[in-house]
C-alpha cells in the first residue's frame, strides 16, 4: 500500500499485517505446523473421496485383519476399515477444537471486555466467576458434566466450550485495562460514543492479537479434551468415529499389546495435530507481538 | 503483608462458596437413582419411599444444598453409597497416593525443567535450544494418555520392566524397605509421564522467562561494568526470572493435583483421581462433591500461595 505524504511522494509503507505474515513466514516451524493443519483438513473435508469404504460399513468375516493392501491401517472388532474411519473421526475431532474454542472466545471476549472496560464491581464479580472456574478440576466437572447431558458431540463441545474460556477472558481483560487509558478511546469518548460503540468497534480490534494466539491453543485442548473424554467413553459415542473413542480400542489389553493399528494412528494424529497447532501458536505470537520488530 | 494475606484468604471465601454451590448443584442434577445399590432389593415400594424420603432425596436441590453444608461445617461429609463408609475415610487412604505422585513429580521437573530452560535461553538458537525447544514442545503436546498406554505397551507388556497398573504386587505382603521398593517400582511409569508433561512446560516457561530478564537494561549495566558472564546469568537474570517461575512451580502443583486423573485412571493409580473417575461412574454423590470440593481447594490454595510467594520475593509488589 502506498502512502501520500505532505509533499506528495510516494512513501513505502508496509502494512502491519504484512510485516507479521513476513515473520510467520519465516519461521520453518508455524508453516510446517500450518501445512500438515491445512493437509489434514483436506483429508477431514473430502473423506469420502478419498476412501473406498463406507464409515459403518461392518465385515464380520475380516475383523483384526492386519494392515494390507485392501485395508491399509487394518480392520477394527466389527471388521470396519480402521484408515476410513480415521479420516472421518478427523472430522469429529478437529470440528470439536474449532466450535469449543468460539464458544470459550464469545464468553471469555466478552467478560473479559466488560471487566476491563467497567472495572470496578463488574470487574470484581468477572474475576470471581474466573477464579471459580479455574479451581475446578477440568476432568471430574467434564466427566461429571457429560454424566448429566449424556455422551455426544454437541456435549463435548458444550463441556470444553464452557470449561475453558477463563484464560482468554484474563488476557483479552488484561489488554483492556491498558487500552482503555489511551488516547483513541478518550477521543471516542469526546465524541460521545456509547460505550458498547467503544468497546466492540474500537477496543475489540485491538485485542485480536491476543485472541488469535489464545484462540490457537484453545483449539489444541478442544481436540485434547474431546480425546480424553471420549477415551473414558463420556465423549462421541460410537459407531460415530473419533480420534478419542478409536483411541479407546487400547483398553483391550489384547489390542494394546497384539494391534497397534487399532489405537497408535489415532493417537498420532492427535499427537500431531496438537504439535502442529502448537507450532502455528508459537508462530503467531511471535508474528503478532507488537514489541518485536521487523 | 500480614494484611494483604488476611485479605487474600477472605477473598477465598465467595469464590469457595460459589464452587460448592456449582459443583453440589451439577452433581445432584445427574440423573437416576444412586441409592438403588443401598437399598435391599425386596423391600416394598411404600418402605422404599419412606426411606428415601427420610435421606432427603426427595428434597429440592437448594435444601440438600443447605443441609450438606451444616453437616459439612461439623466434619460431616456423609457416606460413600459405594464403599460405604464416611467419604473422609475414602479420601484420606487415597490423598496420599496422589500427593506422593505429584509432589514426586513437581521435584524432579523442576530440578530437570529449570537448568535445561536456563542453558536453552543463554544460548538461544544453538542446537542444544533447537532440540530442548522441540522436545517441550513434544511434552506440552502428547495427549497424557496416549504416552501413558504407548509406556505400558512398550515397557510393561512388551519387556515387562515394570508393573501394568496398581500401586503394589496384589496377594504378596511386603514390609518395610521391599514395600518401598515395590511401590516405587508401581510408581514409576505414571511418574515418567506426569514429570515428562511438567518438565516440558516449565522448561519452556523457564526459557521464556530468562529470555525476558536477559534484555532488561540492567543486564546490559552488568554486562558493562565487565561482571563475568556466569554472574550476569546466575546473579542478575536467574534471581529476577525466579520470581515468575517459582509462582508458576505452586501453580503447577494445583493443576497436578487436579489433572491428573487421566494418567491415574490408566494406570490405575489408587489416588483422587482414580477415586472420583469411579465416583463419577457409579453415581457416588457424597464422594464426588466432597472429592471435587477438596482438589477444588487444593487449587485454590495452590493459588494464594503463589500469590503470596509472589508478593513476598518481588520487592516491587505493592500489597494495597
Amino acid at each position: 500500500m502506498d502512502v501520500i505524504d505532505k509533499n506528495n511522494k510516494t512513501l513505502d509503507y508496509t502494512p502491519l499485517w504484512r510485516l507479521s505474515l513476513n515473520r510467520f513466514r519465516r519461521n520453518k516451524l508455524a508453516v510446517l505446523g500450518t501445512i500438515v493443519l491445512i493437509i489434514l483438513i483436506i483429508t477431514a473435508i473430502f473423506a469420502p473421496l478419498i476412501v473406498q469404504y463406507d464409515r459403518d460399513e461392518q465385515n464380520l468375516l475380516k475383523i483384526y485383519q492386519k494392515p494390507s493392501k485392501a485395508h491399509i491401517l487394518g480392520t477394527d472388532e466389527l471388521g470396519r476399515d480402521v484408515f476410513t474411519r480415521l479420516l472421518y473421526g478427523g472430522r469429529v475431532s478437529l470440528s470439536v477444537g474449532l466450535i469449543s474454542t468460539t464458544i470459550s472466545v464469545v464468553i471469555g471476549v466478552v467478560l473479559g471486555i466488560i471487566a476491563g472496560y467497567y472495572g470496578k464491581k463488574a470487574d470484581i464479580i468477572i474475576m470471581r466467576i474466573v477464579d471459580i472456574f479455574m479451581c475446578f478440576p477440568f476432568f471430574v466437572i467434564a466427566i461429571t458434566m457429560a454424566a448429566i447431558l449424556g455422551p455426544s458431540i454437541w456435549n463435548v463441545m458444550i463441556i470444553t466450550g464452557v470449561l475453558g474460556w477463563t484464560s482468554i477472558c484474563r488476557m483479552v481483560r488484561a489488554e483492556v485495562m491498558s487500552i482503555k487509558e489511551r488516547e483513541f478511546v478518550e477521543a471516542a469518548k469526546a465524541l460521545g460514543l456509547t460505550n458498547r460503540e467503544i468497546m466492540f468497534k474500537h477496543i475489540l480490534p485491538n485485542t485480536f492479537a491476543v485472541i488469535i494466539v489464545y484462540a490457537t491453543l484453545g483449539i489444541a485442548n478442544g481436540i485434547l479434551s474431546e480425546a480424553g473424554l471420549s477415551f473414558l467413553g463420556l465423549g462421541v459415542k460410537q459407531p460415530q468415529p473419533s480420534w478419542g473413542n478409536m483411541l479407546a480400542a487400547a483398553q483391550n489389553l489384547q489390542s494394546l499389546q497384539h494391534r497397534w493399528w487399532l489405537w497408535i494412528p489415532s493417537g498420532l494424529l492427535v499427537f500431531i495435530t496438537i504439535l502442529s497447532i502448537n507450532f502455528v501458536g508459537d508462530g503467531l505470537r511471535d508474528a503478532l507481538d507488537p514489541k518485536l520488530k521487523q | 503483608m500480614k494484611q494483604y494475606i488476611i485479605r487474600r484468604l477472605l477473598l477465598m471465601i465467595p469464590v469457595f462458596i460459589g464452587i460448592s454451590i456449582i459443583t453440589f448443584a451439577l452433581i445432584h442434577s445427574t440423573p437416576g437413582d444412586p441409592y438403588i445399590m443401598m437399598i435391599d432389593g425386596n423391600l416394598n415400594v411404600e418402605d422404599r419411599e419412606m426411606m428415601l424420603r427420610e435421606i432427603g432425596y426427595y428434597d429440592s436441590i437448594p435444601v440438600k444444598y443447605i443441609k450438606w453444608v451444616s453437616r459439612a461445617v461439623r466434619g460431616d461429609l456423609g457416606y460413600s453409597i459405594r464403599y460405604r463408609e464416611p467419604v473422609t475415610d475414602v479420601m484420606l487412604r487415597r490423598i496420599g497416593n496422589t500427593l506422593l505422585l505429584s509432589f514426586s513429580a513437581l521435584l524432579i521437573s523442576s530440578i530437570i525443567a529449570i537448568p535445561l530452560g536456563i542453558i536453552s535461553a543463554t544460548k538461544q538458537y544453538s542446537i542444544f535450544d533447537y532440540i530442548a525447544t522441540v522436545i517441550a514442545l513434544i511434552g506440552v503436546s502428547i495427549p497424557a494418555f496416549f504416552f501413558a498406554l504407548g509406556l505400558i505397551k512398550t515397557l510393561a507388556v512388551d519387556l515387562k520392566l515394570f508393573p501394568i497398573s496398581g500401586i503394589e504386587t496384589i496377594g504378596v505382603n511386603l514390609t518395610g524397605f521391599k514395600k518401598v521398593l515395590d511401590i516405587l517400582h508401581h510408581m514409576a511409569l505414571p511418574l515418567i509421564v506426569l514429570t515428562f508433561m511438567q518438565t516440558a512446560s516449565l522448561m519452556r516457561y523457564t526459557r521464556s522467562a530468562m529470555l525476558e530478564v536477559l534484555q532488561q537494561d540492567y543486564i546490559r549495566t552488568a554486562r558493562a561494568k565487565g561482571l563475568p558472564e556466569k554472574a550476569v546469568i546466575y546473579k542478575h537474570a536467574l534471581r529476577n526470572a525466579m520470581i515468575s517461575i517459582s509462582t508458576l512451580i505452586t501453580i503447577s502443583l494445583g493443576y497436578l493435583l487436579s489433572g491428573a486423573v487421566l494418567t491415574e485412571t490408566v494406570f490405575v493409580w489408587p489416588g483422587m483421581g482414580t477415586l472420583l473417575y469411579q465416583a463419577v461412574s457409579n453415581r457416588d454423590y457424597p464422594l464426588i462433591t466432597s472429592g471435587t470440593l477438596l482438589i477444588a481447594l487444593c487449587v485454590l490454595f495452590a493459588n494464594l500461595l503463589s500469590d503470596i510467594l509472589y508478593a513476598v520475593i518481588d520487592p516491587r509488589i505493592r500489597y494495597d
